[in-house]
């Protein structure tokens, strides 16, 4: 086994064990902090495969901004498990029918891929790196691109206007 | 020698230049407790410790010996483990950074080039920023496991704090980027190097000294420093997320804030102030009458001297300029110092377009 090997199971082993307990986790809170460790090890997985600009990329937006954001709440909301509400019945039965049938699906299409995929440990590759990004997300990918920064514009105005008080309405 | 094909002699030299950076930061951040003291004392015409040794030198260490000796307290309505695991991770995010830096240019050790750079990463500064952004963890999880409203409510304002000048901080660095063209350190730092004047007229100071400005108001901000050390306002609000912290858990938090004043010393510095680069010397040319080792160990003494002036700014701020109130922190990230990083951007951004054409 190479060094690559040896760092591509560890790195996948840790990443299914933190998906796994944030699934089991009782406590809201540990599940995030799971989470983050889920995003540190995918995070791995880019910089096996040369990406680093996405590794660093994902490890500040999702790591450090998003899941912050999740803290915040359920921190504050301070949730626990005496208080949460019991689920009924009929709920867990069209969960457990909805998740088999997932199951069935994902079988079925994963079950011819297995002479499919070659390079598994391929770095040659160096789209990851940030001068090639760039490059083709300014070229060939531009209306894209700027079509979803519009979006994210667009998001951010009604986060805005949403947070904004409302002074005259409630008064008339 | 390659076993499992990795490079043991490489291995080893990484291992001992990681001991040395650690244990370098942490003597450095000893000493800046004391040194910190001695500042506030000359500033309010007070002597300052001077017990413990020779001119109080010793200090840092009857302090360190004091916190290990108190009583530790775990309140017994805590989330043991995260309470543990708080202050760690404050510790661990605050040494991170010191990876990237190039502490100086490569030093001829028994015939192997050493670089004294732990990883030249060619995404340096987002590693930063990366890192940056996860300390807000060790503050989130130490202020939400004690159990206490008043510890999660300052953990909520320092972790929305730092959440806040992280985006000024970001946008001030992209004028930066836009003229080196580099997100590596080391690039930047020998860009700076073949500038006139022995390196000095390469400076990014004198090319972005708005930028240079928001930065520093954003790194006292992230280091949760006077005038913006709101979540640890001890005498108006209360101590802070580190209320329920008692003995060396505490000194970790407090600890660790001077690591991260000693870190971002050294970023400004490389990325500001030209890093290892002596100013008014051509380092070539001096490498040929010295050798290079000793320019090499000269140039880890420059940067070692302006670390050494912006921790000193650090302290000279903190004991002259009184505290922000909350809302005017919050007006100062957002509606000021954010504008001002993007009008700076816009700027550069035309200037370079102008003498490119």
């Amino acid at each position: 086994m190479s060094i690559l090997e040896i760092l591509f199971w560890f790195l996948t082993a840790l990443a299914l064990f933190g998906a796994l307990m944030v699934v089991f986790s009782k406590n809201p809170v540990h599940s995030v902090l799971w989470l983050i460790s889920v995003f540190f090890s995918i995070s791995g997985h880019y910089i096996l495969l040369n990406a680093q600009f996405l590794a660093i990329v994902n490890m500040i937006v999702y790591a450090g901004a998003i899941m912050v954001l999740f803290l915040f709440v359920i921190m504050l909301m301070n949730m626990n498990t005496e208080s949460e509400p019991q689920k009924s019945k009929w709920l867990r039965i069209a969960a457990s029918l909805s998740g088999g049938s997932l199951m069935l699906v994902l079988v079925a299409a994963l079950k011819d891929t297995s002479g499919k995929v070659t390079g598994v440990f391929k770095v040659e590759g160096n789209i990851g790196l940030i001068k090639n990004l760039g490059q083709v997300l300014f070229t060939d990918y531009v209306l894209p691109f700027e079509i979803s920064s519009v979006l994210f514009l667009s998001a951010m105005v009604g986060a805005v206007l949403l947070g904004k008080k409302e002074t005259n309405s409630i008064i008339s | 020698m390659t076993i499992l094909q990795i490079d043991f002699f490489y291995f080893l030299e990484k291992l001992l230049l990681i001991g040395g950076v650690i244990t370098f930061s942490l003597v450095i951040a000893m000493y800046t407790t004391y040194a910190e003291r001695k500042v506030a004392a000359v500033l309010q015409d007070r002597l300052g410790p001077n017990r413990a040794g020779p001119f109080g030198l010793l200090q840092p260490l009857a302090d360190g010996l004091k916190l290990f000796f108190k009583e530790e307290i775990i309140p017994l309505t805590s989330n043991k483990l995260l309470f543990v695991i708080g202050p760690a991770l404050a510790m661990i995010t605050a040494m991170l950074t010191s990876a990237v830096i190039p502490w100086g240019s490569t030093v001829n050790m028994f015939g192997r080039n050493v670089s004294l750079q732990i990883a030249d990463v060619n995404i340096g500064i987002l590693y930063v920023f990366g890192v940056v952004s996860l300390g807000v963890y060790g503050i989130m999880i130490g202020g939400w496991s004690s159990n206490n409203k008043f510890s999660l409510i300052a953990a909520v304002r320092g972790a929305s704090q730092i959440i806040s000048y992280e985006l000024a901080m970001g946008l001030s660095l992209i004028a930066l980027l836009m003229m080196t063209g580099s997100l590596s350190l080391k690039t930047i730092v020998e860009q700076q190097m073949s500038g006139g004047w022995g390196g000095f007229l390469g400076w990014n100071v004198l090319y972005q000294p708005l930028g240079f400005l928001i930065f520093l108001i954003c790194v006292f901000a992230e280091c949760n420093r006077t005038p913006f050390d709101l979540p640890e306002a001890e005498n108006e609000l209360n101590f802070g997320y580190h209320q329920e912290y008692s003995s060396m858990k505490l000194g970790f938090y407090l600890f660790a804030e001077y690591i991260n004043m000693f870190i971002s010393s050294a970023i400004v510095s490389t990325l500001f102030f030209g890093g290892y680069d002596i100013p008014f010397v051509n380092e070539t040319t001096l490498a040929h009458t010295l050798g290079g080792n000793v320019v090499a160990l000269l140039g880890v003494a420059a940067l070692l001297a302006k670390i050494v002036f912006f921790l000193f700014f650090f302290m000279w701020v903190r004991w002259t300029i009184p505290r922000f109130r909350y809302d005017q922190l919050m007006d100062l990230g957002w509606k000021k110092l954010i504008p001002l990083a993007l009008a700076n951007m816009l700027i550069t951004a035309i200037v370079i377009l102008w003498l490119n054409k």
